[in-house]
């Protein structure tokens, strides 16, 4: 293992910021994985952590492919994560929105360029993110419609599923967007959890990314290959959103299985405590990503449903 | 007469309303009415539209038989924001004006912009003003859009600014309101003045003239209007951007919208643990500072001051 200085951040009021990358393996640029870009992200930390780990093991044990290596990026924004802050310590601007970067711009343009200057040379970029609203999903492999963008590829991490969507203006700007302009194959790998650790998705994820670098001939590493994964294109799920705000008080989970009719939440006065609406699944089913706070403000998106048959 | 433009339920006992206040001519309207709306606080940390809000309509009112079109004042799109002096979204921690045009099927920022541009949509012409940030102080100026520069460059001209900058075409700033309501061909300038947290009341004096300017040439005020003053204008390649190499605290040696030579003196970035100057600011060209830092610490990178060739 090479533990490596991939940029560095001078400051007068608090020790130096560094990003570090740790590698394992030599040989071609194979799989790069960068864990938080934001300051709450400390699942995907976690989850880095412990591909850290097992790769140590793997290289230790002649485990990672000959001419091949791999780099493990666990955090970009180690600053905003120690005060607890989502986005950069400062000024409150997004990392995973500066991308490439540029050394001559803001101090975020800087970090951007810097760590983009290392990882732009690998052939797959693997990125643990989370989502702009609170919330859980089913885990997945999660990729925007660049042109560039392998699907086939993206089934080989054997999650159950694999979200393409449109890209929207400020993705361009994103660490996963800018990997596949300059021909990485880049992936974002959500989990179920974002500010706290949860285990069992995270060996799920763990377990994806090893299952992945096995298939694409990069480490040697007998596993569960997972699932045979499934297609959801973003226009193909279902917002159910609230009519009212109030307390959330949710019936169904991610992965749960849903029959039109079915009671999915109630939204309850916050005084009174009368239940104040029924959150109602409008087709069948199943639960791709529920909200999870206790208080929803109304039009909020509460759950977003895969539509099934469902007729057994 | 106020309107409420959209409202959502927040999960206590409250409504988080977008309001916009209208005022018509005193003999009513018939529809062919031309319309300006005015939109600021979409950053919670910019406040110098609230007093343009304000001192535009004092002034109307003193002379309200002179109103020959409708003017829809909206002082806060961002509501929550003002109150809560956050800049972003509270709950959310996004920045509003990178949602644009939003969705009516999305997340409650995403339905409110969505709203925001369905009220706004046909307006003769929509004035949104910044503020810049809490770091930087900007003289007031406006932003175009290269694509947009053939049909907003007449009505900038008229709004009594120092400066009018054309700028790149960036697909990031595409999410922005005045980008998606210049491409429904809603014509849409966006104002920059001032500094964050502050009202710099010289400032949204001389914006108000130009928009009383403006709607005299709009046909929305009879009434007198100031003669804008001439602006500079420029594009991108004329204007020199300065960064900190090295982070401290800034303390600047020119003054805002002054001109500076090569060579001149910026400021100094400090070091207050040893008593040291870690970084001595020299202009990289001649020119007017028209974007000087005002929070005076800065870390590698902080934008010190820009300069119009």
């Amino acid at each position: 293992m090479e533990e490596r200085i991939l940029f560095e951040l001078n400051s007068v009021y608090r020790d130096n910021m560094r990003i570090k990358g740790y590698s394992f393996g030599e040989g071609d640029n194979s799989a790069c994985i960068v864990g938080a870009t934001r300051g709450n992200e400390v699942q995907q930390l976690y989850i880095c952590s412990q591909l850290i780990s097992i790769f140590k093991q793997l290289e230790h044990n002649g485990k990672i492919k000959y001419g091949k290596s791999v780099m493990v990026v666990p955090t970009i924004n180690s600053y905003s994560m120690n005060i607890g802050k989502r986005f950069w310590s400062t000024d409150n601007t997004d990392i995973n929105r500066m991308f490439p970067g540029y050394y001559l711009g803001e101090t975020t343009q800087r970090i951007a360029a810097g760590v983009f200057e290392n990882v732009n040379s690998y052939e797959y970029g693997i990125q643990f993110t989370s989502f702009y609203m609170q919330g859980d999903f089913i885990p997945h492999v999660r990729m925007m419609k660049t042109g560039f963008e392998s699907i086939e590829l993206a089934k080989d991490f054997g999650l159950p599923y694999v979200f393409r969507r449109d890209a929207k203006p400020y993705d361009t700007t994103t660490l996963n967007y800018n990997w596949q302009i300059w021909e990485t194959k880049a992936f974002s790998i959500y989990t179920n959890a974002t500010d706290s650790i949860d285990i069992t998705s995270a060996r799920e994820a763990i377990n994806a990314v090893l299952s992945f670098l096995n298939k694409r001939g990069i480490i040697d590493y007998k596993c569960h290959e997972g699932y045979i994964s499934q297609l959801i294109e973003g226009n193909a799920l279902v917002n159910v959103k609230s009519a009212t705000a109030g307390v959330f008080i949710r019936y169904a989970n991610v992965d749960s299985r849903v029959k039109k009719g079915n009671v999915l939440a109630e939204i309850m006065d916050p005084y009174t405590g009368e239940a104040t609406d029924k959150i109602i699944a409008p087709l069948n089913g199943i639960v791709f990503f529920h909200a999870n706070q206790p208080v929803i403000y109304s039009q909020t998106p509460l759950f977003r449903i895969i539509p099934t048959d469902d007729l057994i | 007469m106020v309107e409420t433009v959209v409202s959502v339920g927040l999960p206590i006992d409250e409504k988080l309303m977008i309001q916009k206040n209208r005022l018509i001519p005193k003999s009513g309207i018939n529809g062919g009415e031309k319309r300006i709306s005015i939109v600021t606080g979409t950053h919670g940390d910019e406040l110098e539209g609230q007093y343009v809000c304000y001192e535009l309509q004092r002034r109307i009112k003193e002379n309200y038989n002179c109103l020959t079109g409708i003017v829809d004042v909206y002082p806060a799109i961002n509501p929550l924001g003002i109150d809560s002096i956050t800049r972003g979204i509270p709950g959310f921690d996004l920045d509003m004006n990178r949602i644009f045009p939003g969705s009516e099927n999305g997340s409650m920022p995403e339905y409110i912009a969505s709203k925001i541009i369905d009220d706004l949509s046909g307006s003769t012409t929509v004035i949104d003003i910044h503020a810049s940030n809490i770091f930087l102080e900007e003289i007031p100026q406006i932003r175009i859009n290269e694509l947009s520069r053939d049909s907003l460059l007449p009505l900038a001209k008229l709004l009594n600014v120092d400066y009018i900058w054309i700028h790149a075409s960036a697909t990031v700033l595409e999410s922005t309101l005045a980008y998606s309501l210049n491409v429904i061909d809603t014509p849409t300038l966006v104002v920059e003045m001032g500094v964050g947290m502050r009202i710099t009341k010289k400032y949204g004096d001389q914006l108000v003239d130009g928009i009383f300017a403006l709607m005299k040439e709009l046909g929305i005020w009879s009434g007198d209007a100031p003669e804008p003053k001439n602006p500079i204008i420029s594009e991108d390649g004329e204007v020199s951007f300065i960064n900190a190499g090295k982070s401290g605290v800034f303390l600047p040696a020119v003054k805002h919208w002054k001109n500076v030579k090569t060579g001149d003196h910026i400021g100094d970035i400090l070091n207050p643990l040893t008593g040291e100057i870690n970084e001595r600011i020299l202009a990289p060209a001649n020119g007017i500072v028209f974007t000087l830092r005002e929070y005076p610490i800065v870390s590698e990178g902080s934008l010190i001051a820009r300069i119009l060739a």
